[in-house]
């Protein structure tokens, strides 16, 4: 059973044993605008908590996805390589960037849920 | 851009509208601009390319310079010939400063024989209006700021749209310019490298012209995002960006806008700088860069050659939504070699190799007579 956790940098976790699933949410992607490239981290970097794990660029600027928590990259979402637009029309679906190993489960208690999450956005 | 951030932001005199269309805001030359609308920027870019872009420009200035010796000021101020300037005729010049460098890029627009208006850019209207008027205190003449709507409406369904809101501008051909009626003044030029227009009108009369024209299937509001995308792939400079006081038009490559004669007898302001600018050769010249792979290489990132070093910088980088890959603008180095054909960039630790391309990207499709 998955547990979905929300950032205050508008990035969601999916939470499946100590696999994470990382994305921003869909205010972010609205926020950004049109995404034209995504730079995706290498399968096995380590990320400390706030680490710079994703760039994503839009047709104007370039802005950081930070790791939520610490963990070892597991996998990428290669799609995003040819389709960036994915991050737009499935942001919390198609449009995930990584998985992570979970190396610190304690770090999900300060996150949000759903509800603290959509009270954040307003 | 100059994004100001938040802050005092003047407001567009239609800010209403662009909210009622769902616009996402932002600080641009001190005002509060339509960045992108919900169809977004990359549908924008290309709605412009295929139908026709409507954009709220009135953020820029127009300056009526007129009295029997507007052309004699003009002719100090700017490095062209008013007096050559035929009527209803308009001209993209520059306002220099003593080094030859670009305070502002502008186009000048006769409608009468003593009248003539200049559209500036938004971040240096005030100080082109101060600028104008200190060189107008020695001619008989007068500079005019003027309030007004400015609207550019961009892409090949540009002239049927305009006909069909009761505004025939079918004969006019690229770079030509009219007062349709009292308060208005239109050319056919723009900033998108599409056929288009300018069309500027007393702010009271803007909304019911705006309400006419997004009538029209083809036409749908486009923001600065898409704008500047547009003007990127066309190869067109972003004052600020591209081209500043520090750059003159001998190394931004713009001496096409500055008539040979002129070069050698004008007696404009920075015309002997310019002079002394042409015989020493540019050092360094703008240059289109297509970066290799997907990723846009920003404004302000240094450029470098294959051993590292230093030989230009970005002055302008983003996504080109039309040619589909990455484009961007700059300056390298021209000494001691010639101009390079490929020079690189580092982006996050990445070594990114950028072709020099020549501009513009995508074809211009101007209506010339």
């Amino acid at each position: 059973m998955a547990t979905t956790y929300f950032t205050e940098d508008h990035e969601w976790l999916r939470v499946e044993g100590d696999t994470v699933t990382v994305g921003i949410t869909d205010y972010a992607q609205e926020q950004l605008g049109d995404l034209v490239f995504v730079e995706l981290p290498e399968v096995g970097k380590a990320f400390s908590k706030g680490d710079a794990a994703v760039v994503v660029e839009s047709v104007k600027a370039a802005s950081d996805v930070y790791a939520p928590v610490d963990g070892e990259v597991t996998s990428v979402n290669e799609a995003l390589t040819s389709d960036p637009a994915l991050v737009n029309s499935s942001a919390t679906g198609e449009g995930w960037l990584w998985t992570m190993k979970l190396s610190n489960p304690s770090q999900l208690e300060g996150l949000l849920d759903e509800a603290g999450y959509q009270a954040l956005i307003g | 851009m100059a994004d100001t951030g938040s802050g005092d932001l003047l407001k567009l005199p239609l800010n209403e509208l662009h909210e009622a269309a769902k616009a996402r805001f932002g600080g641009f030359a001190g005002w509060n601009m339509p960045i992108t609308y919900p169809l977004g920027v990359l549908k924008e870019h290309l709605h412009t390319r295929e139908k026709a872009g409507l954009f709220d420009i009135s953020h820029m200035k127009l300056i009526e310079v007129s009295g029997g010796e507007a052309a004699k000021a003009l002719a100090r101020a700017c490095p062209f010939d008013p007096e050559a300037l035929a009527l209803g005729q308009s001209k993209y010049t520059f306002l220099l400063n003593e080094k030859a460098g670009i305070s502002d890029d502008v186009i000048v627009t006769r409608v009468a024989e003593t009248r003539f208006i200049v559209v500036a850019n938004a971040g240096n209207a005030a100080a082109d209006v101060a600028h104008l008027s200190a060189v107008a205190a020695e001619f008989n003449c007068v500079v005019d700021p003027l309030d007004r709507v400015l609207f550019a409406l961009q892409g090949p369904a540009a002239e049927a749209a305009l006909t069909e809101a009761g505004l025939d501008l079918s004969h006019l051909t690229f770079m030509q310019g009219v007062e349709p009626k009292t308060g208005w003044f239109a050319t056919r030029s723009g900033y998108t490298g599409e056929d288009g227009f300018e069309i500027a009108m007393p702010i009271p009369e803007a909304r019911e012209f705006a309400d006419k024209l997004l009538a029209n299937e083809n036409v749908a509001w486009v923001g600065l995002a898409a704008r500047d995308s547009l003007r990127l792939e066309a190869g067109l400079c972003l004052h600020g960006n591209d081209i500043t006081p520090d750059t003159n038009p001998v190394e931004a490559g713009l001496m096409w806008a500055i008539a040979k004669p002129l070069r050698e007898t004008g007696t404009f302001i920075g015309a002997d700088a310019l002079r002394a600018a042409i015989s020493q050769g540019a050092a360094r010249k703008r240059v289109g860069l297509k970066p290799e792979g997907r990723a846009p290489v920003r404004d302000g990132t240094p450029l470098i050659d294959a051993d590292g070093k230093t030989v230009g910088e970005v002055t302008s980088g983003g996504f080109g939504p039309s040619v589909g890959h990455p484009v961007a603008m700059g300056y390298v180095d021209t000494e001691p070699a010639q101009p390079a054909t490929e020079v690189f960039a580092e982006v996050r630790g990445n070594r990114v190799r950028l072709a020099v391309h020549p501009l513009p990207f995508t074809p211009h499709r101007y209506r010339k007579g």
